[in-house]
């Protein structure tokens, strides 16, 4: 439910303006509701930025989430895989 | 991995019969500068909120569409979750809110120089929404005036 609430909080905020990249925890979800950018995590639900107190592992995620941002050639919806770094 | 398999049998059962909602068309703003010119806001749907502020309502049949606001320079220490879903594990984001929140490394991204600046305030939802014909109507154009009238160009949204 809360893949769909944050694809459809993000499909308003375009409509206004604001160019948005939504985390994903469940593929199927991102491919029915279609959020305009999604990352999609292969994490558990409850850790959607990957492991708690380690910020590098979380900067991660939000590196390849900016990314698809910039990605000047893409259209939506744009659904991508992310590869965590290897520990 | 993120799956249906990961939840109770009941809630299983309901996700496999679920009308998700297709957003149609897909709306779409590209990036009108570079990231480090930007302004970031931060959107969760952890059901975070600050000790002065009313919890989440459980209650609500289809789920509390509402959202709180959390002050950009707030400590995530101080965040509460109120989220209703007992399907997943809370322990991480009890242990660090940036986990759903990511506040601190919102931060550490400016002083990086990789963003521009950050929202006065960013979003909390509770994203147990079943319902979501108020969330669509109301509360999400609600929420993304505020953040256009704050001048956010790009919104990170994160789900739990």
């Amino acid at each position: 439910m809360c893949n769909q609430a944050v694809g459809l909080v993000a499909a308003e905020l375009e409509r206004h303006g604001i160019a948005t990249v939504c985390l994903q925890l469940l593929r199927r979800v991102a491919e029915r509701v279609r959020p305009p950018r999604a990352l999609w995590l292969p994490f558990l639900h409850g850790f959607p930025l990957d492991t708690p107190g380690d910020p590098e592992r979380q900067h991660a995620v939000l590196e390849a989430a900016l990314q698809l941002v910039e990605r000047a050639d893409a259209r939506p919806p744009l659904l991508v895989d992310y590869e965590a770094p290897r520990a | 991995m993120g799956s249906f398999d990961e939840f109770p049998l009941h809630y299983r059962t309901f996700l496999r019969a679920y009308p998700w909602r297709r957003i149609d068309p897909v709306p779409w703003t590209p990036l009108a500068k570079p990231l480090a010119e930007c302004r970031l806001a931060l959107v969760s749907s952890a059901g975070l909120v600050l000790p002065d502020q009313a919890p989440f309502d459980a209650s609500i049949r289809g789920g509390d569409p509402s959202f709180r606001r959390i002050p950009s320079d707030t400590d995530p220490t101080l965040l509460r979750d109120t989220h209703r879903s007992d399907a997943y594990d809370h322990a991480g984001i009890a242990r660090d809110a940036n986990l759903a929140l990511p506040l601190e490394r919102a931060r550490e991204l400016v002083a990086r120089g990789r963003i521009g600046s950050l929202a006065t305030r960013h979003l909390s939802f509770m994203g147990s929404i079943t319902a979501p014909g108020r969330l669509m109507r109301d509360s999400a154009p609600a929420a993304a005036a505020e953040l256009a009238a704050d001048a956010v160009d790009v919104a990170l949204l994160v789900p739990v």
